[in-house]
């Protein structure tokens, strides 16, 4: 029984810490799209086009709802296009509108990315706002859907092992029906028989539970850092903060208490057959 | 003398079987010695089984120590058994556990702690002559080593009665009565003994000893050069 519960808590707990690694990214990705627009500027003339961006930059600032107006650097964007439409593309007349990447003060955000895109487009027709959350929310779902997936995997193997728990108590206490037959006839109550029985569960569930949990500590920490070694920004908010950790050391904690108690349960009905 | 065991009109039935015990009616003296005898399915080891409580009658009624147990709630049947010793014909030692955790077992079950256990345990491997085999597990042991902590383990804990089924079948005839000495110096502590057994020699051993005839289920009075006292008027009172 240790193994199949080391296995067992070694899936449970990389369940548990994609659906929360998952869950946080969710967060993070939430509180970095609120408020965040990227305002294209789409100008075939270049020279045009820096004086409307130009424009465009120092009438964001003035707006008390805009909290910061980043520019990206054409070279920037050149690299970014690079991989995708080759050299040529970036050197010859394809013409890439100028990016402006904006953060709106917290709240209404729906709101406030209407107000800045009536001003822009009062400021000229070929100036565009998008809003990130419009364009990656669908990703944001995608993600938390699997997180409640991983939750559900996780009580799902939290059953599981219940039920392995009363299937060895059961076998346990089946084998063992001479030895508590004469403890019995002893005078030994159900509560003294059933103690040795849920110890005896608790032990073997504590080994297995410790071993299966260490092997996917190890596979977390490796894994977190190959997701760090990406330099994803997208890939980097998978991670687990603090309380995460703290409710991934609480599996093993959990699942020696409800072996134990799975064990007393299944012995002591079996012992109320008996006279 | 007091009464410690009084069944009235006793009748155990195994399923729709017939029965395999009928209308037993007896009593035991507190610190009386008693030998059960009859053929083979006779039905001694269901009396026994109905006197150390790990079978309840199909009707009648069986008091131990004053109290009617066939009616007594489940819960407090472990306090009547601690009070009971039983040497099983098949020993049923716990074969992971040592000789000196089986004859401890009685103890631990009592909740002795473990300081005071090792006494009376070592004692008692002394007088079974097991002194150097506390360590041993049963399968090591032979047949008559095994019965002797069968029967350690039984008395262990003083216990009031001492219920063994065919406590020599598996001895010799020096051992035998080697085991029936121990039987007798127990009884002179006050435990009441009651030995199911075929073995004519043993039962002449015990010269204040009184018995008990099984016939098909039913008690019955012996014909031949046993004494026998009928069991029920041994009791006053």
């Amino acid at each position: 029984m240790p193994w199949i519960i080391a296995i067992m808590m070694f899936l449970t707990v990389l369940s548990a810490a994609a659906g929360l690694g998952l869950g946080a990214a969710v967060k993070a990705m939430g509180a970095d799209l609120a408020g965040r627009a990227t305002v294209q500027i789409v100008e075939a003339n270049p020279e045009r086009r820096d004086r409307l961006s130009a424009r465009v930059a120092q009438a964001l600032r003035g707006e008390a709802i805009v909290r910061a107006v980043h520019p990206v650097a054409a070279a920037a964007l050149a690299d970014q296009i690079r991989p995708w439409l080759g050299q040529d593309a970036v050197d010859g007349d394809l013409p890439i509108p100028a990016l402006i990447d904006i953060e709106l003060t917290p709240g209404q955000t729906d709101a406030k990315v209407g107000r800045v895109r009536h001003m822009l487009h009062i400021l000229s027709p070929q100036v565009r706002i998008e809003a990130h959350a419009a364009f990656l929310a669908p990703l944001a779902g995608l993600l938390s859907t699997l997180g409640w997936l991983a939750a559900g995997i996780v009580l799902l193997m939290t059953l599981a092992t219940g039920a392995v728990v009363v299937l060895a108590a059961r076998a346990a206490h089946d084998s063992h029906r001479g030895t508590i037959d004469v403890l019995h006839l002893m005078g030994a109550t159900d509560v003294q028989i059933a103690r040795l029985f849920q110890r005896r569960i608790g032990l073997d569930v504590l080994f297995g539970g410790a071993l299966g949990f260490a092997t996917a500590l190890l596979v977390l920490i490796l894994l977190g850092t190959r997701l760090m070694a990406t330099g994803s920004e997208l890939l980097g908010a998978i991670n687990l903060p603090l309380t995460s950790w703290a409710l991934l050391a609480a599996l093993p904690v959990g699942c020696v208490i409800l072996a134990t108690v799975a064990a007393r349960w299944t012995v002591l009905r079996s012992l109320g057959r008996l006279l | 003398m007091t009464a410690i065991v009084q069944f009235e009109n006793v009748g155990l039935r195994y399923g729709l079987d017939s029965e395999t015990l009928s209308d037993v009616s007896f009593s035991l003296a507190s610190g009386g010695f008693y030998f059960l005898t009859g053929a083979s399915g006779a039905g001694k080891t269901s009396l026994l089984k109905l006197l150390y409580l790990a079978q309840r009658p199909s009707r009648g009624v069986i008091r131990l120590f004053g109290e009617d147990v066939v009616t007594l709630p489940r819960k407090r049947l472990p306090g009547f058994r601690r009070r009971i010793g039983v040497v099983f014909q098949d020993f049923r030692l716990v074969p992971h556990l040592s000789v000196y955790d089986n004859i401890a077992l009685p103890l631990r079950v009592a909740g002795m702690v473990e300081a005071e256990i090792d006494a009376p345990v070592s004692e008692m491997l002394s007088w079974v002559g097991l002194g150097d085999r506390g360590q041993a597990r049963p399968a090591t042991l032979s047949g008559g080593e095994q019965q002797r902590v069968a029967i350690a383990r039984a008395v262990i804990g003083r216990p009031e009665i001492l219920v063994a089924d065919e406590p020599t079948g598996n001895v010799d005839s020096d051992m035998a009565r080697r085991l029936m000495t121990l039987f007798e110096a127990l009884n002179r502590l006050g435990t009441t003994i009651v030995v199911a057994t075929h073995d004519l020699p043993l039962i002449a051993q015990v010269s204040a000893a009184q018995m008990m005839k099984l016939d098909k289920g039913r008690l019955s009075d012996p014909t031949g050069s046993l004494r026998y006292p009928p069991a029920r008027p041994q009791v006053k009172g």
